[in-house]
């Protein structure tokens, strides 16, 4: 079986990111999975256990003192060398800002075809077949990567379940270097401190999101009760997300995130067909608002005509009754 | 300073889209086609510098005829010049064949910074920009928040999943922005007149020296599904009780 190689993201100060266990399960459909990760000098050794965990069978290091301070890269001229030396059938990174930025650099470099935002891989064979779902879910598209070389996939995140199973890997240090001339460099990384015990929005089972009907940024926290007495993650629509109620990173949407629980809650959201692009595929859809011509109510399981501020508490009691 | 924007037509976001299902592509006949929101973001960040500085702005775009439209409101907005690529072999080209493109288009033109949006509506790849900086050999920063000139070098922060990084790179460069980075401007009546004179060129792949074939590798669409509409369910006016139904309708469906 060839090798397919899983690009590993990790934090400023070396932690994995949350992305690789669904990159390493991905791999594994499609080839001997390899887990590629840049790392400071010395200290790549620590990384294996817990990719072996995952389900990597081959861990690649490319040690570089430039890991933090060149952007993307380092991480292009690892999968470069990897590619290089494993010949890969497949090459999967997470569809994150820095994964497009390398995967879509290391197509051209590779010369090779590039499957972007896809949910799904499986092999047919030799060929790396990809599932992408497009326009918030109204049509699911197979494509493929005809030809030689590896082809280059992106993954949504939170989109694949499945994990591999636990492996003893191998490993292999290499060291880098990139000519920083030619490449951004970063100046200070401000990694977001809030951490919260919510789940995170990308892949999360229940989903609850506020709108422009929430009013104002205090009363936002609303929003953020339901979504813990149901243990859900929270998300908003862009008009929340402009008017300073909530950061960009919530926004859930055509031009945020999409997301595709068991469960969504709309609060206050009059469901413009940008949102909806961003959460129609939800299992079970729940909108309160208080205007009954309100669109969201087109497509939701369960609508209440009505004010957030008066349903919601009663809910939320009801919720703790009966725990 | 030469600013190439790269701009795209795209279905509008406020009506259906729709792909043919027998080839994967987009059905362009069946929407309004319009510039794209956040390509007028990225002109704006390059004519907010024009505003200030000598600059020359010109409007780039690869599609069917009907990007003449695109390309006039660039115009119109405050671009110098436009660059239209049009050609009947592009159609349906994916990622590698558009990034291939419009990358020998910036390089015939010539350039001191590339601004993008930071994904298009349509296709939402969001890879365009680092594919171009790639075949020009030059840094990318994507997804900027805020951008900032200096000479020589362009500056920036830009968000991701997890926080911010400030960034920067020396020129050229490639670089995309997102939502946040600025509100685009409406054109006025003036700049509309103006546009009507501005230059407009035309190229075809000949033009760039490409011919119709091989010049990127490609991928190919297998199977295209339609997922039936969803519909409404069930709606209630809250006469005071409503909360508690809700209550019982999760717990009905196991949803807490
Ligand atoms: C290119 C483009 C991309 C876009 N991308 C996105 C995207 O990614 N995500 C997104 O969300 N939008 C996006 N939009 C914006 C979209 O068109 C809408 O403007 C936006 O979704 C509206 O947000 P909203 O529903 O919160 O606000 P509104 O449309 O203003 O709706 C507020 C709703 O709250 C209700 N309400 C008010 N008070 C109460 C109350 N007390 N109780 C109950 N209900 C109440 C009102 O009846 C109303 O229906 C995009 C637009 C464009 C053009
Ligand atoms: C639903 C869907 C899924 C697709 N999936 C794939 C895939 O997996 N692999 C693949 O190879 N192709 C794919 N394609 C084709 C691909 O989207 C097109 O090649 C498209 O022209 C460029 O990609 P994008 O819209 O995703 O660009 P993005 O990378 O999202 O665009 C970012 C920015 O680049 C600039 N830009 C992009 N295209 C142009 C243009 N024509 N003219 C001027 N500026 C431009 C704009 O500034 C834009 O804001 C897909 C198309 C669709 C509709």
């Amino acid at each position: 079986m060839s090798h397919a190689l899983a690009f590993i993201e990790t934090s400023a100060s070396g932690e994995v990111r949350n992305t690789a266990a669904m990159l390493i399960a991905a791999a594994s459909k499609l080839g001997t999975p390899v887990a590629v990760v840049v790392a400071a000098p010395g200290t790549g050794d620590a990384l294996i256990a817990e990719l072996g965990e995952l389900g990597a069978a081959q861990v690649y290091v490319a040690e570089t003192d430039q890991f933090g301070s060149v952007l993307v890269a380092p991480q292009l001229a690892a999968l470069e060398a990897a590619s290089a030396a494993l010949q890969p059938s497949a090459i999967v990174l997470a569809h994150s800002i820095d994964g497009r930025e390398i995967a879509g650099r290391l197509a051209v470099r590779l010369r090779t075809g590039l499957l972007v935002d896809v949910v799904d891989v499986r092999a047919d064979g030799d060929v790396v077949v990809a599932t992408h779902s497009v326009f918030g879910g109204a049509y699911t598209v197979e494509a493929t990567v005809p030809g030689a070389g590896p082809a280059i996939v992106t993954v949504r995140q939170g989109a694949i379940d499945a994990r591999a199973e636990t492996a003893s890997p191998t490993l292999t240090t290499q060291s880098i270097t990139v000519d920083p001339a030619s490449a951004a460099v970063i100046d200070e990384v401000h990694d977001a401190v809030v951490a919260t015990d919510r789940p995170e929005l990308r892949g999360a089972t229940r989903v609850v999101s506020g709108g422009r009907g929430l009013g104002s940024q205090a009363n936002f926290a609303l929003v953020e009760q339901l979504a813990d007495a149901l243990g859900a993650a929270v998300g908003a629509s862009r008009a929340a997300v402009d008017a300073g109620y909530v950061p960009q990173t919530s926004q859930v949407g055509q031009t945020g995130i999409t997301v595709s629980p068991q469960l969504y809650v709309a609060l206050g959201i009059s469901g413009a067909i940008q949102h909806r692009a961003g959460m129609q595929t939800a299992k079970t859809i729940v909108a309160i608002n208080k205007d009954a011509d309100a669109p969201i109510f087109d497509i939701a399981d369960f609508g209440i005509v009505g004010d957030v501020f008066t349903v919601v508490p009663q809910l939320i009691e009801a919720l703790g009754k009966r725990e | 300073m030469k600013i190439i924007v790269l701009v795209k037509q795209v279905p509008d976001t406020w009506g259906e889209r729709t792909l043919d299902t027998a080839t994967g592509r987009l059905d362009r006949s069946a929407s309004d086609a319009v510039i794209d929101e956040i390509d007028e973001r990225a002109l704006e960040v390059a004519l907010q510098y024009k505003d200030g500085q000598d600059a020359e702005v010109v409007a780039l775009s690869m599609g069917p005829s009907t990007v003449t439209e695109v390309l006039r409101k660039s115009l119109a907005m405050g671009a110098d010049s436009a660059l239209h690529v049009r050609d009947d072999a592009l159609l349906g080209s994916d990622l590698s064949r558009t990034a291939a493109v419009l990358a020998a288009a910036i390089t015939k033109s010539g350039f001191d910074l590339v601004i993008a949006g930071n994904e298009a509506t349509d296709g939402r790849g969001g890879v365009i920009p680092a594919m171009i900086a790639e075949h020009l050999g030059v840094p990318s920063m994507t997804y900027l928040d805020t951008v900032e000139f200096a000479p020589g070098s362009i500056s920036g922060v830009r968000g991701d999943e997890h926080g911010t990084v400030s960034v920067h790179a020396s020129l050229p460069a490639v670089i995309s922005v997102t939502e946040a980075s600025a509100e685009a401007r409406f054109p006025n009546f003036k700049g509309i007149m103006k546009a009507k004179k501005k230059p407009l060129d035309v190229w075809t792949l000949a033009d760039l020296g490409l011919d119709d074939s091989g010049f990127a590798p490609s991928t190919v669409v297998t199977s295209t599904t339609e997922r039936p509409a969803r519909t409404a369910g069930k709606k209630i006016v809250d006469e005071g009780n409503a909360g508690n139904e809700l209550a019982e309708f999760l717990a009905a469906g196991r949803l807490i």
